[in-house]
């Protein structure tokens, strides 16, 4: 690994400061993917601002109609929140089989999707629930923040504070996972609630998570595992790799679909 | 160099490091604590795996510098000061939960934390899938799992003395 500045604020706008001030600074939050990164040296960032003594960012609450996160909320946080259990319990129960423990204990809501891994788990919790992403400056819809992959809507010098997920009537996320890396090779979230029925792919995508429409339109006439059958997915723009074929993930985006919406009842 | 200053099982510990020193180095290398193993260094295998205020974490994947003032717990924290064992020692040691033992610190450390954080109390099932970030290359998880069962009720006050294995 390469040596580099080390910077830990205790709030978001000093952060933006040291952000604003070094264009070749990162931003660390749980740090499951940075550091990794760091040791392969894949990134040679000139300073780290880690996130992680800004108490301001870590919490949830949770109203009549949504569930509020902040950003260094951690994985298990989440899992184990009787609050978020109780009014989305998918996304309690997505969280709880992100990685394994101990990366639950460090890895975080806000560093997760502002990484927008390809492969990541809570990408397909946001775009599905049509969550709302809140940063140190504005709102970014769901369905404008993930914008390729590793790629997001955030300027250069943007934070993420928090997301806010509107409370579902139905809600499931099933993944395959890797045998070996266990992250998701194919995941879908599906929902239905005030933002329609929708339906988030994630793992399969070369851009990242996106949105099954045709999915949508079938499940929005008849909410059900049978409405998707003979419902397809274009293998074009799908990851094809070692551990799977676009056709294998193609047919594990249907598979995986019918479960998750036999799960969400 | 930084100055990190932290508790390490319940002293006070404090070392000049780099910013890229992992927590693992600052166990190992300035703390002399090799106890903590490094397996894989990729954050796969557990076997750095050691208690950061009262949840584990893989050390090596954690930064030194980010452990300032934080509460660390290895595994040479565990035993009491006369020797006696953690239960959760004892019971990787009654059980045969090891054959070469490299994994061995690591997955005592997260059994720990697993079982602190299900009171309710956890099946097999539940124990082996706790122990995904813990991987074992010799004895096939199996008297690692009975351990952790065994453990579980001694540390939820649910027995007195450590359930003996079968002869």
């Amino acid at each position: 690994m390469y040596d580099f500045a080390y910077h830990r604020p205790s709030s978001v706008a000093d952060a933006v400061k040291l952000l604003a001030a070094d264009p070749d600074a990162k931003v660390m939050s749980g740090g499951m993917t940075l550091i990794p990164t760091l040791k392969q040296r894949l990134a040679r960032p000139s300073a780290i601002i880690d996130l992680s003594g800004i108490q301001d960012l870590v919490g949830i609450s949770v109203s009549a109609s949504a569930v509020t996160i902040k950003a260094m909320t951690t994985h298990a946080a989440v899992a184990s929140s009787a609050e978020v259990r109780k009014a989305i319990p998918a996304l309690a129960e997505m969280a709880a089989h992100i990685g394994d423990a101990q990366v639950r204990n460090r890895g975080t809501l806000g560093g997760s999707i502002a990484n927008h891994d390809p492969a990541a788990d809570y990408p397909a919790a946001v775009l599905a629930l049509g969550a709302t992403v809140h940063t140190n400056t504005r709102r970014i819809a769901a369905d404008d923040f993930f914008t390729g992959m590793f790629s997001t809507a955030l300027a250069a010098d943007e934070i993420v504070t928090a997301v806010e997920f509107p409370i579902p009537e139905k809600a499931a996320y099933v993944k395959f996972p890797n045998p070996a890396s266990r992250y998701a090779m194919v995941g879908v979230f599906v929902a239905k609630g005030p933002a329609g029925v929708r339906v988030a792919i994630t793992g399969a995508g070369a851009n990242g998570v996106f949105r099954h429409h045709a999915m949508e339109e079938a499940l929005a006439r008849n909410w059900s595992p049978d409405a998707l059958e003979g419902v397809g997915t274009d293998q074009e723009g799908l990851n094809g790799d070692i551990h799977a074929s676009k056709e294998y993930r193609a047919h594990l985006v249907g598979v995986m679909a019918k479960r998750a919406v036999a799960k969400a009842g | 160099m930084p100055k990190v200053s932290l508790t390490v099982n319940g002293k006070p510990a404090s070392a000049e490091v780099e910013n890229r020193t992992l927590l693992v180095e600052l166990l190992r290398e300035h703390l002399r604590l090799t106890g903590t193993h490094v397996g894989c260094d990729t954050s796969q295998c557990g076997a750095c795996v050691v208690h950061v205020n009262g949840a584990s974490v893989k050390s090596c994947t954690m930064l030194a510098v980010q452990c300032e003032g934080a509460e660390v717990v290895t595994i040479e924290g565990l035993a009491a000061p006369d020797g006696t064992l953690h239960p959760m020692q004892e019971a990787f040691r009654e059980y045969h939960a090891l054959q070469c033992g490299f994994c061995t610190p690591g997955m005592v450390m997260s059994a720990i934390d697993l079982v602190q954080r299900n009171p309710q109390g956890l099946s097999d099932r539940e124990i082996r899938e706790g122990l995904e970030g813990n991987l074992c290359r010799c004895t096939g998880y199996h008297n690692i799992v009975r351990a952790i069962a065994a453990a579980q009720q001694v540390m939820h006050g649910k027995v007195k003395e450590l359930p003996r294995a079968a002869e």
